[in-house]
């Protein structure tokens, strides 16, 4: 592993029309563990992930200055569609698309020219499934519609699409907040066997999601960074009395 | 008649007045009331009103019925024509004259009933007034005997706007049960004449020389069909699909909001222009210049009206339902589909013929389906400029007729409602009420199950 990060990010400062959503923020994110971005809603936490694969491009009053770099390479400078292919995306509410399961998977691989036949797309899609624990239970079914999955599986199914294309980082936007307990609980475990080969950013309203799955946490506040540290530290010896308060429970 | 409405509506607004008082006469506190004052004059308003409303309608009916008899009495009525046809015309004219004594006549029997006519008029009308009248004051009263503490007047009420809002529906469904009931009846008068087998099967169109036991053979309406579909669902849609379709993914993904402020209102005028504008344009621009073009590009006599101008106007015409209903089931797909294709790396083209297209396409098909059923139904293009020959040919450059064009030719001008010749054009509907009502069944069907798909 080099010194430069997998990703850096330097005064990032993000808005939306006039209204300022992210202010000054700077933060390493590192190949080899989960860092997590907590805060109460509202925070800045999903505008300021949405920026590090240029997601924000898509809404046309956002503007993002300060800059993003992926193994040093300014994101702003790349192509978005190879950034995308670079830096996956997992959101909030599963959203397959009205394909079929294999197709689903097969869909980035498709647009990026990957596979060179039937038989090493249907390898990427088999590796694919089993790395998102999946493959065991739609093996027999991969022609089924992927909307016709459960919620837990449809999220595991948009992160096997997400790993098809080989991400370097897997960016997820609350990727359990539709999910119930057990469904949760099959996702963290994924995220924690994923994080070997990507580098993984998680935003979380549950700071015990957090605090379980993560090595690194950001805390936001009204649009800036206050703290940053090892998951561990800043849960048991918050530096800031503004972190201090909200993981107490005193807001948010 | 007017005077006796208006004195109904004050009557009732007396009514109101009147109740609501009563009514806060009996308020001791709260709760004390079942009912605010404000519905206690509605539900006397409505009682007073509405029963009358009723009793003028019925005596509408049975007005002219009363008046003929009183007019029958007179002792000049018994020069009137043995014949009903002309006893009818008789007392036309005596009831145009006692309306406007400068009228024409042709029967100078009509004169001397116009005198009576208009005195049994006057008196009918006063009885009418009465009996209106009564009937508003025997509801009032009535009402007025209810108004009580415990009287639940709004529930009365609420129950009877809700009876009025019934009728009100009623009254378009009834109308189209009327209309489709009519359709049946009079094609069943023409397929006593004719057999069905022939009129649908066959394939040569001349109505007016049809004479004879052999006359099936000139209601063959196939070249009609053939020309409805081949204007209405091939050539408009060749254009309306690509362009309507196309305008659709602009407006919705690539145009900002600036432009689609403009644009998708002005589409959306195409859709209000009146389609006896479309035919000018169609028979007075678009069919000269194909009509020149076919005959620069060595077509031996070009016909001025060709199937190409209809249908290439039409489609025009078409453009704005078809990109509406595009608009609207590509907006439908959820944004979290197309984010999740765009942070997969794909372009926003491949997002779209990919994602977008493939999720909509039910809502685009049942748009598409009912275009066809509007251009299929249209009437003014193809007259103006489709021509009136029932030719059956696949040369867009020829001229060919519509279902549409041809019922207007059977029932404009003198017509015999008995002929088949004139029946016919009610079979003619009934295929095209049928085939549209299908189309439209089968759009509707497709986009419901489109929407539950994504709720």
């Amino acid at each position: 592993m080099t010194d430069t990060p997998k990703m850096s990010a330097r005064n990032v400062d993000v808005y939306y029309g006039a209204k300022q959503a992210i202010d000054d923020v700077s933060i390493d994110i590192d190949t080899g563990h989960v860092t997590a971005f907590i805060g109460p809603s509202g925070c800045g936490k999903s505008t300021f992930l949405r920026s590090l694969n240029r997601m924000n491009d898509t809404i046309p009053i956002a503007r993002v200055t300060g800059e993003i770099d992926l193994d040093g390479e300014d994101i702003s400078r790349m192509d978005p569609v190879q950034l995308r292919a670079r830096v996956g995306m997992v959101f909030q509410k599963p959203n397959p698309f009205p394909k079929s399961i294999y197709e689903n998977v097969a869909y980035g691989p498709r647009i990026h020219g990957v596979a060179a036949g039937k038989a090493e797309m249907d390898e990427i899609v088999e590796k694919s499934l089993s790395r998102a624990g999946l493959w065991e239970e739609v093996r027999d079914r991969l022609s089924d519609a992927g909307t016709a999955l459960s919620g837990g599986q449809q999220q595991r199914l948009c992160i096997a699409r997400a790993i098809a294309v080989s991400p370097e980082v897997i960016l997820m936007d609350e990727p359990c907040s539709a999910l119930d307990p057990i469904a949760t609980a099959r996702i963290e475990e994924l995220i924690d066997e994923l994080k070997e080969r990507y580098a993984i950013v998680i935003v979380t309203h549950s700071m015990q999601q957090a605090a379980r799955v993560s090595q690194k946490t950001a805390f936001f506040h009204l649009g800036k960074m206050v703290e940053y540290g090892d998951t561990s530290d800043l849960f048991t010896n918050p530096q800031q009395e503004r972190t201090k308060d909200y993981i107490t429970g005193r807001y948010g | 008649m007017t005077f006796v409405l208006i004195l109904l509506v004050a009557l009732g607004l007396v009514g109101w007045f009147v109740a609501r008082g009563r009514a806060r006469l009996m308020y001791t506190g709260r709760g004390s009331l079942a009912a605010t004052p404000n519905y206690h004059g509605w539900h006397m308003a409505l009682w007073t009103i509405v029963p009358a409303l009723a009793a003028w309608g019925v005596w509408l009916s049975i007005e002219p019925g009363l008046i003929e008899n009183a007019v029958l009495q007179d002792p000049a009525a018994a020069q009137l024509p043995e014949s009903p046809m002309e006893r009818a015309t008789v007392l036309g004219e005596a009831r145009n004259l006692a309306n406007n004594p400068d009228a024409g006549f042709f029967n100078p029997l009509s004169v001397q009933l116009a005198e009576p006519m208009r005195e049994a008029q006057t008196r009918y009308d006063i009885y009418g007034a009465i009996v209106v009248l009564l009937f508003g004051f025997i509801g009032g009263a009535y009402a007025y005997t209810r108004i009580k503490a415990a009287f639940p007047a709004r529930t009365r009420v609420e129950r009877g706007v809700m009876l009025v809002l019934l009728v009100a529906s009623l009254v378009a469904i009834l109308t189209t049960f009327g209309i489709v009931a009519s359709l049946v009846y009079e094609t069943g008068l023409f397929f006593a004449e004719v057999s069905p087998i022939d009129f649908l099967l066959g394939t040569h169109w001349s109505p007016a020389n049809a004479t004879g036991p052999d006359m099936g053979d000139s209601f063959g309406a196939i070249p009609l069909f053939w020309g409805t579909l081949y204007i209405g669902a091939v050539i408009a849609m060749i254009v309306a699909i690509p362009l309507g379709l196309m305008s659709a993914i602009y407006l919705t993904q690539y145009a900002d909001l600036r432009v689609r402020k403009w644009l998708k209102p002005a589409l959306e005028i195409l859709a209000g222009v009146p389609t006896v504008v479309y035919g000018y344009f169609a028979a007075l621009t678009v069919a000269p210049m194909i009509r020149d073009l076919a005959a620069s590009a060595g077509y031996q006599n070009p016909s001025t009206e060709s199937a190409l101008a209809a249908g290439l106007v039409m489609g025009v015409m078409i453009i704005p339902f078809v990109s509406s209903m595009a608009d609207d089931s590509i907006a439908a797909v959820p944004q979290s589909m197309r984010d999740g294709s765009l942070a997969m790396g794909a372009t926003q083209s491949e997002t779209i013929k990919k994602v977008l297209i493939p999720a909509a396409l039910p809502g685009i098909v049942a748009g598409v389906m009912l275009a066809i059923s509007r251009a299929i139904g249209e009437t003014m293009i193809v007259v103006m400029a489709a021509g009136a020959a029932a030719n059956l040919s696949v040369d867009p450059l020829e001229s060919m007729t519509t279902v549409t064009y041809q019922i207007v030719q059977l029932l404009t001008g003198d017509q015999e409602f008995d002929s088949a010749k004139t029946l016919s054009a009610f079979a003619l509907g009934l295929v095209l009420f049928v085939v549209t009502l299908i189309l439209n069944i089968i759009a509707l069907r497709v986009v419901k199950r489109f929407r539950e798909a994504y709720e």
